[in-house]
């Protein structure tokens, strides 16, 4: 995910891509708009649109396909063991008239606000330090540090917070034997805040690269002008560093915000029975119930919600920093 | 010094990281079945037991038949891309590869009950190894087109159109004078899928067949207390191996872009 803000540098970090592009018009004889489509398959544009055709339709027939096919079965119903193809929007009506469904929606909703906004402020100094403090060549050795945890089986992380979040989990053993508390904790587990903990670990490494990325990007000169100019270190920060780097800390926010949404692994294990989010009834209903139509509705009314909220939230961002200017 | 306070916390922050990850080993070797302190004693039969088990064998084969063919074809279809994208500009070039790196931001639970319904309702099929390596190959790609990003975007063209003049025809041009510079990037990337799709359970939970992947075997183990230390051994061996491969990649990676003449930028992504 963090390579989002890859794909963003890329665009901006090659001008040989402009270079490029006007000399194979001149080796292909392109002469803009009269060009056929023969000669076009042969420059050097035609080729690389050849290329990307593969990676191109391979998502359009995996992704973008099925992702029609659960809008489309989101209307119909299951009838039984088979599916009534008559379009209703009975499913809708049931999600927003059974307060279950719309109470666990907004309990994901809840936990990926926090889980998110627990995560980039725990993340930026970490990507701020790097970035700033670390000397150029031991960067990549910190950012690798960072993202070793994150490539490794999610499932057994998830377990291991079992392990020390629990009621003889290394926590509560560990307060009772040093003699602090007497009962063990109850409220790290099996319920909502043990799923933000977990959860927050996991993405923690999202949040950094997009962070430190935008800060890489800030031209030092430019703090350094403002230091000159009579800013103390921290206004330097709040009014040149922050705002720069506004762009990674929104790229991380929806890089954490919106996966965290469709997981059902951590509720499952960590929730209990008061912590379980939307994910763990879309799983319900395509898995358990056999009803893909209502579990398809369930699913693009949670994407619709997340997709609105991020859209929210990256125009509040864009409108703050225009007020600033 | 000026960023004492920040060093301590970026620390601090890179154990809480680990310390989860750090406890595996001391269950997998640990001589009791509960998965609590204190420790009770020295033992390495979890590791015994978990070679003696034949589904989890099962599972495992299943896993790296899954693993292997997925960092083959996300590469394949990574290398398309990275190399497109480091050639001339086209209309809507880059929408289409914002599309291909979609899978990145999206709930991985969307991918996997979209393609469950095309897969079993749409067209039918039984669901198999095939139905998951066709999901990982889609959530591994948009992570190899971004490693071997790094490694297309900065040939210099100039190498490759000095084959062709000297004779070369394209394609042995790219075989003789690209691939070799990009290689250390391909390797990267295969470890990557393999890596990601090894451990990945949220998709495979759903498409996997009647012979369950490593993941969705381990989640199965989870139900049942007695089998939690084997689940830590597994861990342990799991942890291992991916940070073995992840070093190696990152190796590549490193060789990658110093032979592309470049300052490292860090990272992976």
């Amino acid at each position: 995910m963090p390579s989002c803000a890859g794909a963003r540098l890329r665009r901006n970090r090659h001008p040989r891509l402009i270079f490029d592009a006007g000399r194979s018009s001149i080796l292909a004889g392109d002469h803009g708009a009269s060009m056929g489509l023969g000669s076009f398959a042969k420059s050097e544009k035609g080729r690389a649109a050849a290329l990307l055709a593969p990676p191109f339709l391979y998502a359009l027939a995996l992704l973008a396909l099925p992702i029609l096919a659960v809008v489309l079965f989101s209307f119909w119903t299951q009838d039984f063991m088979t599916i009534d193809t008559g379009f209703t929007l009975a499913n809708y009506r049931e999600f927003f008239d059974k307060p279950i469904y719309t109470t666990l929606l907004g309990r994901s909703l809840m936990v990926s606000g926090i889980v998110t906004a627990v995560t980039v402020v725990l993340a930026y100094p970490v990507a701020y330090f790097v970035s700033f403090h670390v000397a150029p060549a031991r960067k990549s050795l910190w950012l690798f540090l960072i993202t070793i945890p994150f490539w490794t089986s999610y499932l057994i992380r998830v377990f291991l917070w079992k392990v020390i979040l629990g009621y003889n989990g290394v926590i509560n053993s560990g307060l009772t034997r040093a003699g602090i508390i007497e009962e063990p904790l109850s409220f790290i587990l099996y319920n909502v805040n043990a799923v933000i903990i977990t959860l927050a670990h996991a993405f923690a490494p999202f949040a950094i690269l997009p962070i430190f990325v935008a800060l890489e990007k800030i031209d030092r000169s430019l703090i350094e002008a403002s230091r000159d100019l009579g800013e103390t270190r921290l206004t330097t920060f709040l009014r040149v560093t922050l705002p720069l780097s506004m762009p990674g800390l929104v790229a991380a926010v929806l890089i954490v915000f919106i996966p965290t949404i469709g997981d059902y692994v951590t509720p499952e294990l960590m929730g209990g029975a008061g912590g379980k989010l939307i994910a763990n009834m879309i799983q319900t209903q395509f898995l358990q119930l056999n009803n893909a139509p209502m579990g398809a509705a369930i699913a693009i009314v949670a994407m619709l919600s997340v997709t609105a909220i991020a859209l929210l939230f990256v125009t509040l961002n864009r409108r703050w920093l225009r007020g600033r200017e | 010094m000026r960023g004492a306070p920040l060093r301590v916390y970026a620390i601090l922050y890179l154990l809480f990281l680990y310390a989860p990850i750090a406890l595996l080993p001391l269950f997998a070797f640990n001589d009791a079945t509960i998965i609590a302190f204190p420790l009770s004693g020295f033992t390495g039969h979890w590791f015994t037991d978990l070679a003696a088990n034949a589904a989890l064998r099962q599972a495992v084969g299943n896993s790296l038949f899954i693993a292997v063919m997925t960092a083959i074809f996300a590469t394949l279809l990574g290398i398309c891309a990275a190399r497109a994208g480091a050639m001339a500009r086209f209309p809507a070039k880059g929408g289409i590869i914002g599309f291909v790196m979609l899978p990145l931001v999206l709930p991985e639970i969307i991918v996997a009950v979209s393609l469950l319904i095309v897969l079993r309702q749409v067209l039918g099929l039984n669901l198999n190894n095939w139905t998951v390596i066709s999901a990982h190959v889609l959530i591994c790609t948009p992570f190899s087109i971004a490693i071997l990003n790094g490694a297309f975007q900065n040939l210099d063209p100039s190498i490759e159109e000095a084959a062709m003049d000297l004779g070369e025809s394209r394609l042995s041009a790219f075989r003789l004078v690209t691939l070799p510079l990009v290689m250390p990037g391909i390797v990267s990337s295969m470890l990557i899928a393999f890596t990601i799709s090894l451990d990945e359970f949220i998709i495979a939970f759903f498409l996997t067949g009647a012979n369950p992947t490593m993941p969705v075997y381990i989640w199965g183990l989870m139900r049942f207390p007695a089998q939690l230390p084997v689940v830590m051994a597994l861990g342990t061996i799991l942890v291992a191996l991916s940070v073995v491969l992840l070093v190696i990649a990152e190796l590549f990676r490193r060789r990658g872009l110093a032979r592309a003449g470049l300052k490292d930028q860090g990272g992976f992504l």
